[in-house]
């Protein structure tokens, strides 16, 4: 019990570092020295100390947008499981909740875009629950077809089930669930190529422009739920790389870091090579993934 | 080796998913060529003894479908000047679907077909039939003359994998005659989208329909 | 003595391409035609033994087509000499839209017309299905430029549907070969006939019934048989009148046999039935489509290009039924490819009469060009199975054998098709043949028809009048031993 508690604790400590990592390797490709690796944890800091300012045309809905995000995000966190290890709260059927509970985080920025009453939040929310309708399947069948190789419906067992030797035999399906995985990451953590986080102008905002009007304590939330959206992802990306396989809790879960840095770094790497989508362009991307998910799920379905 | 062939089938499959989804003609040419190579390919990872006949067969569809046939529709290509597929009649993102859809059918039919125990790769039949489908797909579904063909070759391409698949003494006699068969065929058809080409100035094949039995408001 | 059968019109055909003169190609066009009659008359008699699991062969369903492919190659080269040498006087120019067209070198169409014999050939010959296979696909890439004749956007159109669609339906019949194969690999069978005739019992019986659906869909596009027929009526009504001429009468029969060979070994291996009521069920639709288009044509070489589909669809439908049907169905397929090859040597003669295509332009053909009008007529009431006429013979028992056979739906259909396409037909050749003459450009003597385009159409009528009447003892044990072949019993 200590040790999966141990874990979540570091995942709430270590999820900011990554979004530090990414803008230092853009900044690397960039040839600038950019911003600090703790830049978030700062920014972080300087928010939860302003006042919030909140509009007159906004609701309960706008203040509890955050809240909920973030409560949703800390309740998957608790699922995922550390580098093939169990969390501590897994049970059987946990990648339903999962998968729901970063939809009721979804849910709660969008309600709370469009309670602003401003157009601009409500164009920023249609687009990303556009992009969802291709995402979520493809994020949840590219589970699913995990979960058909072994391991019941929860992740942990999954994970557990999953050793190298799987990878010699099972390697398509690994490969294309591991590439799918990899395009929802981006598109729901909106990085390039689906959304620029860097952004702007209104044309080319996805989420950024839902989180517009927030302030304070608030976005503080937001900033902190973002992060831990990418450490579950990307979470879930490098157990599917790294099967556990060496027998010590240490090895594990330092080698379980060290490839949540490194997948950080490839996005960062991936934003600084390619260019945005067009907006019409990025559903052709998503379903991609989503006739990965499937075929692996066909894959892994015959065996 | 098993794991290999099953990633060549992987490939073959995602080729086939590229195929629908692709609209340049060139990449169209360079996908199926892939295609061809990585499929004749397959008969060198049976795992066992080689014989030198069977080496000297996959050379040649090696040279004949990854360098000769794209090197006749590149030609046929260039001379037609036409670089863009038209837009396909039913879109893009239907066509993927519906080459998903077929391999699943595929996959279900595969089960169901049963295979004699010397065909030990599990997706063969699956990976054939829905590359037949995708060729199909192209041959109905585009209106240039070029991914027409295309869709022809692609079909051929699975049926080799099918015959692959029941065939592991390849009746090399049988194999050659189809392959020659395929040869002048797409040198038929190159020649005939050069003539096309030349007498309509396109060729969208959507615009040859004089000859027709339905004559709607024709003035007599 | 096979082997020089094909390798005859093969040779020819490779020197055809490089003679320089006309005249010493067109003889060697009939020198090659004649000689290749003569061998298959001198098979017919002497009937040498079929050599065991040789690729070639050919017993008396291979010889049927086989005679009949050769004499119709007779017929068709006396009338193609005359019509080459017409058509290299005039320049071409387009009936319909007027514009100035080429032709293909008659080089390359005397070679393909000979090579297109030898593959033929190959298919009525081959014991052997993959062999039997590539000569079908060999025939389609030979005959593509032989349709492509008249160098014009029409005729391009045509020539690339045939083969796009052709090609596509060999394929098809390629991967029914493949599962036939697979029938056959728990017991070790090759795709020769002989083993696959011997061991049919033992052939896993989802995979024969598998590929016999894509061998009937392959071979049945390449027949032209509904719904896979569309490519039939642009290729016939482009092509030169000698061309359409052998592709209705020889090619489609080609085509049938391929069917009929995997027909063979479904019904040794006792599954007939399947076999039959699929191939009633596409006679029937074949029928069907034709009586259709035939009511609204408005172009003649069209209209026949339809007939000879509902032909197709009543060979389908007699082999279907079994039985004595099946005999009426190999005389029909004798008789059609006699009379349906006559009848378009003779639209060749009234397109040269009346340059047009077009139904409604052309009227009292009696009156302008007699002995075409005479011969058009009488092709017509052939065709459509009046007596005494071959055709009349076969439909007759075919629809003999569907009632006392009890498929009495499939009669009535039968006879309910037949009865429009007569009717669709007959409306088309009587406002043809009858009725004024319309005023032509500069054309007020009766249209002189070559003595020797006429006779081929003249013999081959002849011989359809012949076959209702009287049907030769060789004749009659020859289509006897092809119908116990397919098995049809008593």
């Amino acid at each position: 019990m200590i040790k999966p508690l141990i874990q979540y604790f570091l995942a709430l400590l270590l999820a900011p570092l990554l979004s530090g990592v990414i803008n230092r390797v853009k900044a690397f490709f960039g040839g600038r020295r950019g911003v600090p690796l703790f830049q978030l944890y700062f920014d972080l800091y300087k928010l939860a100390h302003k006042t919030p300012v909140y509009s007159r045309t906004t609701t309960w809905l706008f203040r509890a947008g955050p809240v909920i995000g973030l409560a949703a995000m800390l309740c998957a966190l608790a699922l995922l499981p550390f580098g093939g290890r169990p969390s501590f709260l897994s049970f059987d059927g946990d990648l339903i909740l999962l998968v729901y509970l970063l939809g009721l985080a979804r849910l709660a920025a969008v309600l709370a875009a469009l309670d602003t009453g401003s157009s601009f939040e409500g164009m920023g929310a249609s687009r990303e629950v556009q992009f969802a309708v291709f995402a979520e399947p493809a994020f949840f069948l590219a589970l699913a077809a995990l979960a058909r190789g072994g391991g019941g419906l929860s992740l942990s067992g999954i994970f557990s089930n999953l050793t190298p030797a799987a990878w010699l035999t099972a390697s398509p399906v690994l490969t294309l669930v591991t590439v799918s995985l990899f395009i929802v990451f981006l598109a729901e953590n909106s990085r390039l190529p689906v959304d620029d986080p860097n952004t702007h102008l209104e044309l080319t905002m996805i989420h950024e422009v839902m989180v517009l009007d927030h302030s304070g304590p608030d976005l503080a939330f937001i900033f902190y739920g973002a992060a831990l959206k990418l450490w579950v992802l990307g979470g879930l990306i490098a157990c599917v790389i790294l099967p556990r396989h060496s027998g010590s809790w240490v090895v594990d879960s330092g080698a379980f870091i060290l490839a949540m840095f490194a997948i950080a770094a490839v996005v960062g790497a991936i934003e600084s090579v390619m260019g945005r989508l067009r907006l019409l362009k990025v559903p052709y991307l998503l379903m991609t993934a989503l006739t990965f998910s499937i075929l692996a799920l066909i894959f892994q379905a015959g065996r | 080796m098993t794991t290999l062939a099953e990633l060549i089938i992987v490939a073959v499959i995602l080729l086939n998913l590229s195929l629908a989804a692709s609209g340049t003609l060139a990449a169209c040419i360079r996908l199926a060529a892939a295609q061809g190579v990585i499929a004749a390919l397959l008969p060198l990872l049976a795992g066992r003894e080689v014989p030198p006949g069977t080496l000297v067969f996959c050379g040649a569809v090696i040279l004949l479908k990854g360098a000769i046939f794209p090197w006749l529709l590149t030609r046929a290509r260039i001379k037609a000047n036409v670089s863009k597929d038209a837009d396909p009649v039913i879109g893009y993102p239907a066509s993927i679907i519906l080459c998903l859809g077929a391999f699943a059918a595929s996959s279900w039919l595969g089960a169901r077909l049963p295979l004699p125990e010397t065909a030990r790769v599990a997706w063969i039949v699956p990976a054939s039939l829905s590359t037949i489908f995708t060729g199909f797909l192209l041959l109905t579904t585009r209106t240039k003359a070029i991914t027409q063909v295309l869709g022809y070759l692609v079909i051929e391409n699975g049926i080799y994998i099918f015959g692959l698949a029941l065939f592991v003494e390849q009746p090399l006699m049988v194999e050659m005659a189809i392959l020659l068969d395929v040869f002048v065929a797409v040198f038929v058809m190159g020649i005939t989208i050069f003539h096309i080409s030349r007498e309509f100035d396109h060729i969208d094949t959507a615009e040859l329909s004089q000859l027709r039995d339905w004559h709607s408001g024709e003035a007599k | 003595m096979i082997i020089l059968l094909m390798l005859t019109p093969f040779l020819a055909g490779l020197s055809a391409f490089f003679i320089k003169e006309d005249a010493r190609r067109r003889a060697l066009l009939l020198a090659a035609a004649g000689g290749h009659f003569a061998l298959t008359a001198a098979v017919l008699v002497a009937r040498p033994e079929m050599a065991p699991c040789a690729w070639f062969a050919l017993d008396p369903l291979g010889l049927l087509f086989l005679g009949v492919t050769s004499l119709l190659f007779l017929g068709a080269s006396v009338y193609a000499v005359k019509y080459l040498s017409l058509e290299k006087r005039d320049p071409g120019e387009d009936s319909e839209e007027g514009f100035i067209f080429n032709n293909e070198p008659e080089a390359v169409f005397t070679g393909c017309l000979l090579l297109f014999l030898a593959a033929m050939t190959a298919v009525t010959a081959s014991r052997h299905l993959g062999i039997l296979w590539a000569a079908v696909e060999a025939t389609t890439l030979l005959s593509a430029p032989l349709i492509y004749f008249h160098r014009h956007k029409r005729s391009l159109e045509a020539t690339w549907k045939y083969l796009l669609i052709c090609s596509v339906g060999i394929a098809m019949a390629l991967m029914g070969n493949l599962f036939l194969g697979a029938a056959g690999l728990s017991s070790g069978v090759a795709l020769d006939l002989e083993s696959l005739l011997l061991k049919a019992p033992s052939l896993d019986p989802a995979w024969l019934k598998a590929a016999f659906l894509f061998l009937f869909v392959g071979y049945g596009t390449k027949m032209g048989l509904a719904p896979f027929h569309t490519w039939l009526p642009d290729a016939h009504s482009e092509s030169p009148a000698v061309v359409s001429a052998l592709l209705s009468g020889a090619l489609l029969n080609c085509a049938f046999l391929g069917i009929l060979r995997v027909a063979q070994v479904c019904s040794a291996a006792g599954l007939a039935g399947f076999t039959g009521d699929i191939m009633i069920f596409f006679g029937i639709l074949s029928l069907m489509t034709a009586a259709f288009f035939i009511l609204a044509q408005k172009d003649y070489k069209r209209m026949l290009a339809y007939s000879s589909i509902e032909h197709m669809g009543i060979l389908s439908l007699g082999v279907g039924l079994g039985g004595g049907a099946v005999y009426g169905a190999l005389l029909n397929a004798v008789s059609h490819s006699l009379t349906k090859a006559g009848l378009f040597f003779v639209s060749g003669l009234v397109l040269a009469a009346y340059r047009t295509k077009n139904i409604s332009d052309v009227k009292g053909l009696i009156r302008r060009a007699p002995a075409t009008g005479v011969l058009w007529l009488a092709g017509f009431f052939l065709i459509t199975g009046t007596p005494p006429s071959g055709i009349f013979l076969g439909k007759f028992m075919i629809l003999k054998a569907a009632v006392s056979g009890r498929h009495f739906a499939a009669a009535a259909a039968y006879l309910f098709f037949l009865a429009v396409v007569f009717a669709g037909m007959g409306r088309i050749f009587l406002e043809m043949t009858l009725g004024e003459a319309p005023v032509h450009k500069g054309a007020e003597k009766p249209f002189e028809a070559s003595r020797q385009m006429l006779i081929p159409a003249a013999f081959f009528f002849a011989c359809a009048i012949i076959l209702g009447l009287y049907i030769p003892a060789w004749l009659n044990e020859l289509i006897t031993g092809a119908k116990v072949l397919i098995g049809g019993g008593l």
